[in-house]
């Protein structure tokens, strides 16, 4: 396999095969706590793309040079040090989605995700590719937070974006915009995932095997 | 004889069957189910067979559609009941859009998603209860005054346009009442039923009428229905002795979906413990949740949270109550 090839896989895999929300349930705490709006979704899901790619870039920089028993803590640091970034600028630049996610763009530092990426890929890889996958789980994540939340927002609030879809009367199903509502569609969402992927599974195992057992439902 | 009749005959258990399906059970309780439909028809109109059909064409759609058996697991009536069961749970203004929804949920959350019918932790017909009442906290708890109508006159909110908001009157339930306007119902109306509520939850002579008869035929486990009336009795009666502004129990049993919940909704096989001293403590423990949620919760009425959480324990009931096998386990306190 080429080089451009592994970049490219790496890059690709965090978007579907390996959906840091939908596959490996990473990060479950910002995926249900501000996906109440389409908004707050994408601003959180693309803050914690720069951190997450940020600091998998400078981990895989210094991983020849962090000590193997303090590595976690050096990583914190070096995230910590991202998301303070991200939390100023956020609060320069967009005042009211910054008051609305509150305590959760700090809270990006404890992102298992996030640590995940670093303990698992961006120590043991170049740089290069630690920045491809990290792009690619970030946008995975952002995917899927943004999915939950304009799904969220328009039952919710009959809304998308801020913009009113359905009218003023809209009667809002109060539950989504609620954490109970972020479980239910979290929830729905990861059946129809696991339901496409087990078709996909069967459609390869017929091609691979075109006889099909009889009797077999 | 011929040699093959002194063959020893080797066949698999079970030896004795019973009559009783699961289908045959599902019919029992929706039989017992009419009258309350019928007394649902008398004090609120035709709404209410509109309000029910519809819960129950989104329980039966769902189950043939995303359930496992398809339109074969239809045949149990288990689908139809839930829905039947749901629509009684719901305000008779409720607009029809929402009771569709609810069959929809609570088939599809409360029962296909764990696996189909015996998988299910919550009583479906609940869950699609509770998913409305969290959804839309306002609609299902306005409520129509009884014979407010002619008998085919429907609220103006019955057909609202799915997703689109229609003002409605509210009525006060009985427990409303009591709890925010410290007014007591007397027990009359709330035997015969002439009173605002839920459609299923009106007449108490009918509820107790539909139980008798399911005890009867032996459809249900009797305990649970007694254990929750008693200890919601005794508790309430102690309760309002010590606290007189509270009300009383006779009022407290009679009214809201106490009988409803306790007759139709706890008795669900499934949901609820078998062991008959695991029935006791689920009833008790779904009477003193109401007793606490109607007396000191913000909400007047709380069967259906009450039954629902008591679901989520009853796997650990029924394991904290299997009976002792004789000659081989120690005594245990449960």
């Amino acid at each position: 396999m080429s080089q451009s090839d592994r970049t490219a896989e790496e890059l690709l895999k965090g978007l579907w095969k390996e959906n840091p929300t939908f596959v490996q349930v990473l990060g479950m705490c910002p995926a249900l706590a501000v996906t109440n709006s389409a908004v707050n979704a994408i601003v959180m899901g693309l803050a914690t793309l720069f951190v997450l790619v940020a600091s998998s870039g400078l981990v895989s920089m210094l991983r020849h040079f962090i000590p193997k028993q303090v590595r976690i803590s050096t990583y914190i640091v070096i995230i910590a040090t991202f998301v303070s970034v991200a939390d100023l600028v956020l609060q320069a630049t967009l005042p009211v989605v910054h008051k609305e996610l509150g305590a959760f763009i700090p809270l990006i530092v404890v992102n298992c995700l996030i640590l995940g990426r670093q303990e698992a890929f961006a120590a043991k890889n170049t740089v290069k590719l630690a920045i491809a996958d990290a792009i690619g789980m970030g946008l995975g994540f952002t995917f899927a937070l943004t999915l939950l939340g304009v799904v969220r927002e328009i039952l919710g609030s009959g809304s998308l974006f801020g913009m009113a879809l359905f009218g003023p009367n809209y009667e809002p199903w109060v539950v989504m915009i609620l954490p109970p509502g972020g479980f239910i569609m979290l929830g729905l969402i990861l059946l129809v995932f696991s339901w496409v992927k087990q078709r996909r599974q069967a459609r390869q195992a017929r091609q691979a095997d075109p006889a099909p057992k009889v009797g077999v439902a | 004889m011929s040699s093959e009749n002194l063959r020893l005959q080797v066949t698999a258990a079970p030896f004795t069957h019973s009559p009783r399906t699961t289908a045959a059970v599902m019919r029992d309780v929706s039989l017992a189910l009419l009258p309350v439909l019928f007394a649902a028809v008398w004090y609120f109109g035709i709404v209410a067979i509109l309000v029910v059909g519809t819960a129950t064409l989104g329980a039966v759609l769902t189950d043939a559609v995303l359930g496992r058996q398809g339109w074969a697991g239809l045949k149990d009536g288990s689908a139809i009941l839930t829905g039947v069961l749901l629509g009684l749970t719901l305000p008779p203004g409720i607009p029809l859009w929402m009771a569709l929804l609810g069959g929809v949920a609570g088939i599809g959350l409360g029962k296909v998603v764990w696996g189909g019918l015996g998988h299910n932790i919550f009583n479906p017909a609940l869950v699609g209860r509770a998913f409305l009442q969290a959804a839309f906290p306002i609609t299902l708890t306005t409520w129509v005054a009884p014979g407010s109508g002619s008998l085919v006159s429907l609220p103006a909110s019955t057909l609202a346009v799915p997703l689109l908001h229609v003002d409605a009157v509210s009525a006060a339930t009985p427990l409303g009442l009591a709890k925010f306007q410290g007014t007591l119902t007397a027990v009359g109306p709330l035997l015969t039923g002439n009173v605002a509520g839920s459609l299923g939850e009106t007449s108490a002579i009918i509820l107790l009428a539909g139980g008798a008869y399911l005890m009867w035929r032996r459809a249900f486990d009797w305990r649970i229905p007694a254990s929750i009336i008693l200890t919601t009795a005794v508790l309430q009666a102690v309760a309002s002795a010590i606290w007189p502004g509270l009300a009383p129990p006779q009022m407290m049993v009679f009214s809201g979906g106490l009988l409803l919940g306790a007759i139709y909704m706890a008795t669900d096989p499934v949901s609820s413990p078998t062991t008959p001293r695991g029935a006791w403590i689920f009833g008790a423990g779904i009477a003193t949740l109401v007793v606490l949620i109607r007396n000191w919760g913000g909400l007047p009425e709380g069967v259906m949270y009450a039954i629902l959480l008591m679901n989520a324990a009853s796997p650990l009931i029924e394991r904290a109550t299997q009976p002792r096998v004789f000659g081989r386990d120690k005594r245990r306190l449960l």
